[in-house]
C-alpha cells in the first residue's frame, strides 16, 4: 500500500470531503487496490410529474436563499451506518459548511411526510413544532431563548439572531421538517427502520450546498436498493424557475499528457497515466487528441471530486499514485544572482558592532499590551501612532509596538538576578501608522541598548551612541551643524529630567538616550538604575 | 559531544549504574548546581534518554525565631534562669530580658509550673517552684536543625518555631532512547545559506487580506480567515489602496475561474479583501514579489526571506503567537516536481538533514503540495520539517505570469527545527522577554550543517 496514499487520507479533512466518512475511505482504498471500480452514480429516471417537489418562497432570500434536495430510496440502516450518517453531517457542518453558516443539512424519514414541500421564511413566533429530543411544541421564538443554555446549539443561534424571519421547511400538511440551521422536527426523525431518506441542504452559498448534497448522496447511496442510484427532487425557486437536484454529472476535462509529464518531471505513457488516475478515483481514458503530437487524457471528474478545479489537480493525483518519492530528483538549471536586502545587511553589521561593544542581543515580542507599551513608560500620548489589534485573546496581544524600549525593560525585569552590569540590545522592527503606505502602516528598524548596574551608566550608553555613529561613518559636529551629528537635551517623561538627550543627525532627530525614570523602573520592577538608548537606524542606512 | 557537563555526568553515570536515586545528592557529588541539573533532567526525560520519577520530600525547618532559641535557649528557660533563688520583682525581671523573650517565656514558665507569681508589697513577684528545669524545646529545635524526626511537631509549629518545607527532585533511570551521549549539532540558518537567492523585502508586518489570502487563491470563507486564527486590525482597519486591474482578475478567478480553472463559484467581496491583518505567513510577500516580477519582462528568479509572522493561536509550550518563517521560491520556465525535491534535498542537507521523504499535503495555493520529513537518528523517527509545493496557475496567471512559467516554493518555521536540534521543550525558553539571559550568553557559537 502506497505510503503516500495513506498520508493523503490524513490530509483529506481540508478538501477531500469524500474521505470524511468510513464509507468513502474504504471505497477509496478498495479502488486504489483495484478491487473495485469507480462507482457510476445515477439519478433515477422519474417522470417530471411524479418527481418530488419543493417550492421556495420569496422571503427566504432575506435570510437563507438556497435549498437543494435529494432522496435515497430503500436504504438499509443499522446502528453503525446510522452513526456514520450522523457523523458525516457533523463533519461537513464543521468544515465545508463553516459551522452551519454557509450550509445546513437536514435528513428526514420520507415515509412520515407528504410532499410537495415548501421552503419558507416566517416570523419566529409563527413557527411552531416539536423539535428533536422534545415531546411538546415550541415556537422558534421560545427555542431561541431555550437553546441559549444548550451547549451544542447555542453556537448557531447567532445565524438567526435579529432576523425578522426564520427559515423553515414544511410538508404539504404543514408539518415542520426542519428549522435550519438549528434543529430538525421530531416528527420526521430518522430511525434504524427508516427506508427512504429525504435530504435537504439550505444555504447562503449555492455552490457549497451542491457539494454538500453530492457528498451525502455519493457516500450513502451505496446502501440504497439500487446501489449508487439517487432519486431527484425538483426545486422551484420563488421566480418560478426550476432546477433538479442532485447534479451528479461528471465534468469532462482534457489534460495534456506532456503537461503532466513535464510538471512532475517523469516520462509517462498514456496507459500508465490512465491506470494511475483510475486508481485515484478519476476515471480516465485516452483523450480525443490521441493522433495529434500532444496526446491528451480524458478525465471524467466524478461528483465526489469537487476539489479538482484545474488540470494541475489531475497532475497531482498522477504524482501521488506514482509516488512522489519515486520521482527522480533534479536541479533547476537557472543561473541567478544572489543579493541581500541592503537594510538587512546593514542591520547585521550593526548588530555585530554592538555585540562587540559587550552587549547581549535579545529578541522580544512585537505584540503587547497598551499598559506596557504606553502607560508604564509614561507615553500615553503616543497611543495614536500605533497599530491596534481588533481581536486580541488577552491584553498581551492588544497593540503592535511602536518602540523597543518597553520590551527591553520587560526583559530586564524578568532577569532581576542576573549579575550586574546587565548590557542588552535589540535590533528589530517596530510598526508606525503611515497613510502613505498602501496598507496604512510601515515597519521601522530600531536599535535599543540598555545598561543596568549599581550606577546608571549614562556615560556607557552615551559612549555606545558615539561608537555607533563612528562605525556608521557620521562625524560628531557642534550643535546646529547639519553635516554630522550632535546631541541636544530632551524632555521625555520616560527619562530622568536633565539626564537625557536627543541625537540629531544631519538635521533630523534619529534617536534618544538617557537615564530611565525611577517611576518607570518601578513599573517594571527593576531594582537598579538603568540607562537606555533608542535609535531609528533606517535614517542612518 | 554533549554541550552541558551536567548532561554528560548523568548519561555517563547511568552507563555503569542502574539508578540515580536522588538528584540533589547526585548534584552535590558531581559539583553541579541542582537547578541546572533539574533542567537537564527535564530535557533528557522529554527525549526519552532517561526516565525520571518525581520525588518529593517534606520536612521541618527552623524559623528565624526557632533558630534563635536553638542557639541560646527557649524563652521559658531564659526566664527561669533569670529568676534568682530568692525571687524577683516583675519590673526587675523584665529589665534583664529581651522583651519578646520575657513576654513569651513567662507565660510558658508559669504554665509549666516552673515559676509562681504572687503579689509582694503590691507588686508582681516571681519565685522558682522547682530547682532545675530541662530545656526540652531547645532539644527539639536542635533535633530539627539536625534533620532528625521529632515527636509532636505541631506544638513547635503552633509557636512558629518550625515550618514545613518541600524538596522536589528526581530518581533517574535509563530511558527508552538512552545513549551515553547526545549529539547536538549546532545549527544556524544564516543568510549565507541562500547563495544566488535574492532577499525579499519583508519589513511589513501589517498586510491586507488581499495579498495575504486572496491573491494566493485562498477562498474568502476559508477557515484560516477566521478571527480565531488571524489577528485582524482595528487600526488601521482597512487597506488604503489595491491594484485595481489586478483585483478584477483575482475576483474573476475566485468567482468563475479562467485559465483552465473552474474557480470556487462564490461571490467574492471586496470588503473582505480590504481587511487589514498581521500577516499569517511570509508567502504574502512572495505574492507581491511574483506580481512585481510578472509586470516586467520575465527572467528566472530565486527569492528567499526569513522574518516574523503572526497567528492568533492559544500560546503553549510548542505554539507562539509570533514566530519566524523561512521561505524560498524559484521561478523559471519548465520547473518540475523533481526539481523541487532536488532543491529541498540540497537545502536541508546544509542544515544537517540528509535523509528526506515527501508526503502529499494541501495548501490552497500549491498543487502538488508536499510535506517534508527528515529522519532523526536521535528519536528514531521521521519528523516534519517543512512544507512545499508548486504554485497553482490560479495564483500566477491572473498576475500576468506567462503560461510556461512555474514557481516552486517551500517554507519552514525557524523555531521548530531549533527546538528539536537544541532539545528545548518549551518554546518560550527560546525567545520573548522571559528568556534566560544566562542561556543566551553561555550558548556556544552556531555552526552549520553537522550531521544530525
Amino acid at each position: 500500500m502506497s505510503f503516500q496514499f495513506i498520508k493523503l487520507l490524513y490530509v483529506s479533512l481540508n478538501y477531500r470531503y469524500d474521505l470524511l466518512c468510513l464509507e468513502g475511505l474504504a471505497r477509496a482504498l478498495r479502488i486504489f487496490k483495484c478491487i473495485e471500480p469507480v462507482p457510476e452514480f445515477q439519478v433515477s429516471k422519474v417522470p417530471p410529474a411524479s418527481m418530488i417537489k419543493i417550492q421556495v418562497k420569496p422571503k427566504t432570500s432575506m435570510i437563507r436563499p438556497f435549498v437543494v434536495c435529494a432522496v435515497l430510496r430503500g436504504v438499509a440502516l443499522d446502528q453503525a451506518r446510522y452513526n456514520s450518517f450522523i457523523d458525516l453531517q457533523d463533519k461537513l457542518h464543521q468544515n465545508l459548511c463553516r459551522r452551519r453558516t454557509l450550509v445546513a443539512i437536514g435528513t428526514h424519514d420520507l415515509d412520515t411526510l407528504e410532499g410537495p414541500f415548501t421552503y419558507e421564511a416566517l416570523p419566529p413566533s409563527e413557527i411552531k413544532f416539536v423539535p428533536l429530543k422534545e415531546t411538546k411544541e415550541f415556537t422558534a421564538e421560545d427555542l431561541m431563548e431555550k437553546y441559549k443554555a444548550d451547549l451544542k446549539l447555542k453556537k448557531f443561534l447567532h445565524i438567526l439572531e435579529g432576523s425578522p424571519v426564520h427559515p423553515v421547511i414544511f410538508d404539504s400538511k404543514r408539518r415542520v421538517l426542519s428549522w435550519p440551521p438549528i434543529i430538525n422536527g421530531a416528527h420526521s426523525a430518522i430511525t434504524l427502520d427508516t427506508r427512504n431518506i429525504f435530504i435537504e441542504c439550505t444555504a447562503t452559498d449555492l455552490t457549497k450546498a451542491k457539494i454538500v448534497l453530492n457528498t451525502m448522496v455519493t457516500m450513502f447511496s451505496e446502501y440504497c436498493t439500487n446501489k449508487f442510484e439517487v432519486e431527484p427532487v425538483e426545486v422551484i425557486s420563488a421566480n418560478g424557475l426550476s432546477a433538479v437536484y442532485p447534479d451528479l454529472t461528471c465534468r469532462k476535462m482534457e489534460v495534456s499528457l506532456s503537461y503532466i509529464s513535464s510538471a512532475l518531471g517523469v516520462t509517462l505513457g498514456v496507459s500508465e497515466v490512465t491506470g494511475l488516475l483510475n486508481r485515484m478515483q478519476l476515471p480516465a481514458t485516452k483523450g480525443d487528441n490521441i493522433e495529434g503530437s500532444d496526446p491528451t487524457i480524458s478525465v471524467q471528474v466524478p461528483p465526489t471530486r469537487s476539489d479538482v478545479l484545474h488540470p494541475c489537480d489531475v497532475m497531482e493525483d498522477v504524482g501521488i499514485g506514482y509516488g512522489f518519492n519515486n520521482i527522480k530528483q533534479t536541479t533547476p538549471k537557472c543561473v541567478t544572482q544572489g543579493r541581500l536586502l541592503p537594510l538587512n545587511e546593514f542591520s547585521d553589521s550593526l548588530r555585530a558592532e554592538v555585540a562587540m561593544a559587550g552587549f547581549t542581543e535579545v529578541v522580544t515580542w512585537i505584540l503587547g499590551s497598551f499598559e506596557e507599551n504606553f502607560d508604564m513608560v509614561k507615553r500615553n500620548s503616543e497611543k495614536q501612532k500605533a497599530v491596534v489589534v481588533g481581536n486580541p485573546r488577552t491584553s498581551e496581544f492588544e497593540v503592535v509596538r511602536t518602540s523597543l524600549l518597553p520590551g527591553m525593560l520587560k526583559t530586564l525585569g524578568h532577569n532581576k538576578d542576573h549579575p550586574r552590569p546587565v548590557k542588552l540590545f535589540e535590533l528589530s522592527d517596530v510598526v508606525i501608522l503611515d497613510p502613505k503606505k498602501d496598507v496604512g502602516a510601515r515597519n521601522e528598524r530600531h536599535l535599543t541598548a540598555l545598561y543596568c548596574n549599581a550606577n546608571s551608566g549614562f556615560e556607557v550608553i552615551h559612549g555606545l551612541v558615539d561608537r555607533i555613529m563612528q562605525v556608521v561613518g557620521v562625524k560628531a559636529v557642534s550643535v546646529g551643524d547639519n553635516t554630522g551629528y550632535f546631541i541636544q537635551p530632551s524632555e521625555e517623561p520616560v527619562f530622568f529630567p536633565g539626564r537625557q538627550a536627543n541625537i540629531i543627525c544631519k538635521g533630523s532627530q534619529i534617536g534618544t538616550f538617557g537615564i530611565v525614570h525611577p517611576e518607570v523602573l518601578q513599573n517594571f520592577l527593576i531594582p537598579d538604575p538603568c540607562s537606555i538608548l533608542e535609535i531609528n537606524i533606517e535614517s542612518l542606512h | 559531544m554533549a554541550e552541558s557537563p551536567a548532561e554528560d555526568a548523568v548519561l555517563k553515570y547511568l552507563l555503569n549504574h542502574e539508578e540515580i536515586p536522588n538528584s540533589e545528592e547526585f548534584a552535590i557529588s558531581q559539583n553541579i548546581d541542582h537547578n541546572e541539573l533539574l533542567n537537564v533532567i527535564k530535557s533528557l526525560n522529554g527525549f526519552g534518554f532517561i526516565e525520571a520519577k518525581d520525588i518529593k520530600k517534606e520536612f521541618w525547618v527552623l524559623t528565624e525565631e526557632g533558630d534563635k532559641y536553638a542557639t541560646t535557649a527557649s524563652p521559658e528557660v531564659q526566664v527561669f534562669e533569670a529568676v534568682p533563688v530568692e525571687g524577683i520583682r516583675q519590673d526587675q525581671l523584665e529589665g534583664k530580658l529581651d522583651k519578646q523573650v520575657f513576654s513569651i517565656g513567662k507565660n510558658f514558665a508559669l504554665k509549666n509550673r516552673w515559676l509562681s507569681l504572687s503579689k509582694e508589697g503590691g507588686v508582681p513577684f516571681y519565685k522558682r517552684t522547682v530547682e532545675r528545669v530541662e530545656d526540652a524545646i531547645k532539644a527539639q529545635l536542635l533535633a530539627v536543625k539536625d534533620g532528625k524526626d521529632i515527636q509532636n511537631p505541631d506544638a513547635l509549629k503552633k509557636r512558629t518555631l518550625i515550618k514545613r518545607q518541600t524538596w522536589k527532585g528526581f530518581a533517574i533511570r535509563k530511558g527508552a532512547n538512552y545513549a551515553p551521549q547526545r549529539s547536538k549539532p549546532a545549527t544556524d540558518l544564516t543568510r549565507d545559506l541562500l547563495q544566488n537567492y535574492e532577499e525579499m523585502p519583508t519589513n511589513n508586518f501589517v498586510e491586507s487580506s488581499f495579498w495575504n489570502f486572496d491573491t494566493l487563491f485562498q477562498p474568502q470563507q476559508h477557515p484560516a480567515r477566521d478571527s480565531h486564527d488571524t489577528f485582524f486590525l482595528k487600526v488601521p482597519e482597512v487597506t488604503q489602496s489595491l491594484p485595481e486591474n489586478y483585483l478584477e482578475h483575482v475576483k474573476t478567478i475566485h468567482e468563475v475561474g479562467g485559465h483552465e480553472s473552474i474557480g470556487y463559484g462564490y461571490d467574492w467581496k471586496r470588503e473582505e479583501a480590504e481587511k487589514n491583518l498581521l500577516r499569517t505567513h511570509t508567502t504574502a510577500v512572495s505574492s507581491r514579489m511574483l506580481y512585481a516580477l510578472a509586470q516586467g519582462k520575465f527572467s528566472p528568479k530565486k527569492y528567499f526571506s526569513i522574518d516574523r509572522v503572526f497567528r492568533n493561536e492559544a500560546v503553549d509550550r510548542t505554539h507562539l503567537a509570533e514566530f519566524h518563517q523561512i521561505e524560498g521560491l524559484i521561478c523559471d520556465r519548465g520547473l518540475t516536481l523533481g526539481d523541487l525535491m532536488g532543491v529541498l534535498n540540497e537545502f536541508f542537507q546544509r542544515l544537517g538533514m540528509k535523509k528526506l521523504r515527501f508526503k502529499p499535503a494541501y495548501n490552497p495555493y500549491t498543487e502538488p503540495s508536499m510535506e517534508i520529513f527528515s529522519y532523526f537518528d536521535m528519536f528514531n523517527k521521521w519528523v516534519e520539517v517543512g512544507n512545499s509545493g508548486m504554485i497553482r496557475p490560479e495564483v500566477l496567471r491572473p498576475m500576468g505570469m506567462p503560461k510556461d512559467v512555474s514557481v516552486i516554493a517551500w517554507g519552514l518555521s525557524l523555531e521548530r527545527p531549533t527546538m528539536i536540534l537544541y532539545g528545548i521543550d518549551n518554546i518560550r525558553d527560546l525567545f520573548g522577554h522571559k528568556v534566560d539571559l544566562k542561556m543566551i550568553e553561555s550558548n556556544p557559537i552556531c555552526r552549520l550543517g553537522r550531521q544530525v
